[in-house]
């Protein structure tokens, strides 16, 4: 590896935390910051700000607008079914979060890439479709009536051609989806919900990885399945309770259609 | 209702998280925001599309936060200012209490450092697209973003601008 012989500033960790290095900058960074524990805590505080601004202010993105400030009615949100086995997930949360924590916790012993993977991807992936698969009233950010803006929408943010893949052939069908804060990214996410009214999500977000392109890996904690993999730079999670078997169909279908450029 | 000003509904919460950190009262930013709409609506067609149209909206909502900021410049009574924020619940729980001196904080700000630091840590703008939208270069955006965190942190770890003698609001 060459060497970047500028010394780490403060500056660095600013820009570490903004996610604005380049890939060997950020390598330096973090060789710099597990031998500097100033440097370190200095970055945890950018951090837990960032986290803290997010807490403050992130309630307001759920107020419902005020009428005068829409230009134009839109139409109601529609209802979505959701299945008991989704209710009772949702009841079960609390016990569903704290076994993926474990399997985090877990995964830390060995600090490899694949745990990075876990923790900017997998993990992050299972959360977002705990919190958002079971909920009865804004499930989603855009509906999927409005996928071209969806899409467009999302493409601008993550600098990178995006869209929602078709699984009506599999019996779902889109619900709608979002931008989210991912560890230190952005990610999008999509819902999709079939006849039965089971969800399963799927989370795509940038990954810096030395992998061009991993198999499909699975990762299960209590009842939420995880199938994710690397395509080029992005990173792919589907998650859903179907079981293995079924979720491993819907996976390759999106994973083609990703690389089919779709 | 045309594509783009669909769009444009799509982004309205996101407008008024921005404008309620930056104003830190709900009013007020809502004036700010629905100034901001009136302004935009008229104009969409100079919007091209495909471009980052929540950019364009940030940078309509900082033109009209800096006049009012102009017009506001004769009241220098910053604890005024911190007085009307909207205060957080009376509960004691250890975040909650951090969350009200951030939000506190946040609003002792210079604005031109607030602005920064809540396009780039709440609106996850690169340094790039903050320098577009506020009209500066993006070496000014960082050293704005590097005064304001360090500000901030100092702030939330308790010391108070002493000479100045700012009161903590509780």
């Amino acid at each position: 590896m060459s060497k970047d012989p500028r010394p780490v500033t403060d500056a660095d960790l600013h820009a570490y935390v903004d996610g604005e290095l380049d890939e060997q900058r950020r390598l330096l960074v973090e060789a710099h910051l597990a031998k500097h524990p100033g440097a370190a805590e200095q970055v945890r505080g950018y951090r837990q700000l960032n986290q803290d601004l997010h807490s403050l202010f992130d309630p307001v993105l759920n107020e419902s607008v005020p009428a005068a400030l829409v230009p134009a009615v839109r139409a109601a949100p529609a209802r979505y079914r959701w299945s008991r086995r989704l209710q009772a997930a949702a009841l079960a949360g609390v016990a569903l979060l704290s076994g993926l924590t474990g399997w985090l916790l877990h995964d830390r012993q060995d600090r490899t890439e694949a745990s990075a993977t876990l923790v900017n991807l997998v993990q992050p992936a299972a959360f977002a479709h705990l919190v958002y698969a079971t909920d009865t009233q804004y499930p989603v950010e855009i509906q999927a009536e409005q996928q071209d803006a969806l899409n467009r929408w999302l493409s601008d943010r993550m600098h990178t051609r995006i869209r929602a893949p078709g699984l009506d052939e599999l019996g779902f069908e889109l619900v709608g989806g979002r931008l989210l804060p991912s560890t230190n990214r952005m990610a999008a996410q999509f819902m999709y919900q079939n006849a039965a009214g089971e969800r399963i999500t799927l989370y795509v977000r940038r990954v810096a990885t030395a992998e061009q392109h991993s198999a499909f890996h699975y990762r299960e904690a209590e009842g939420v399945g995880v199938f994710y993999w690397i395509d080029g730079p992005m990173g792919y999670a589907l998650s859903g309770d179907l079981g293995k078997q079924r979720l491993v169909a819907v996976a390759q279908a999106v994973q083609r259609s990703f690389a089919g450029g779709v | 209702m045309s594509a783009s000003a669909d769009l444009l509904v799509v982004q309205i919460p996101r407008l008024r998280r921005y404008a309620r950190a930056l104003a830190g009262d709900a009013v007020r930013a809502d004036d700010l925001v629905q100034d901001c709409l009136a302004r935009a609506l008229p104009r969409l067609d100079q919007w091209q599309a495909g471009t980052d149209m929540r950019a364009w909206l940030f940078t309509i909502l900082h033109n009209l936060f800096v006049n009012e900021c102009r017009r506001q410049a004769r009241q220098p009574d910053i604890a005024a200012l911190v007085e009307s924020a909207v205060p957080g619940p009376y509960d004691h729980a250890e975040a909650d209490v951090r969350l009200s001196e951030l939000q506190n904080g946040l609003q002792r700000l210079p604005p031109e450092q607030r602005e920064v630091v809540l396009l780039v840590s709440i609106e996850g703008l690169s340094y790039r697209q903050g320098a577009r939208v506020l009209g500066i270069p993006v070496g000014t955006v960082m050293s704005r973003l590097h005064r304001g965190r360090q500000a901030l942190q100092r702030w939330m770890n308790g010391e108070r601008g002493g000479a100045h003698g700012l009161r903590s609001v509780k």
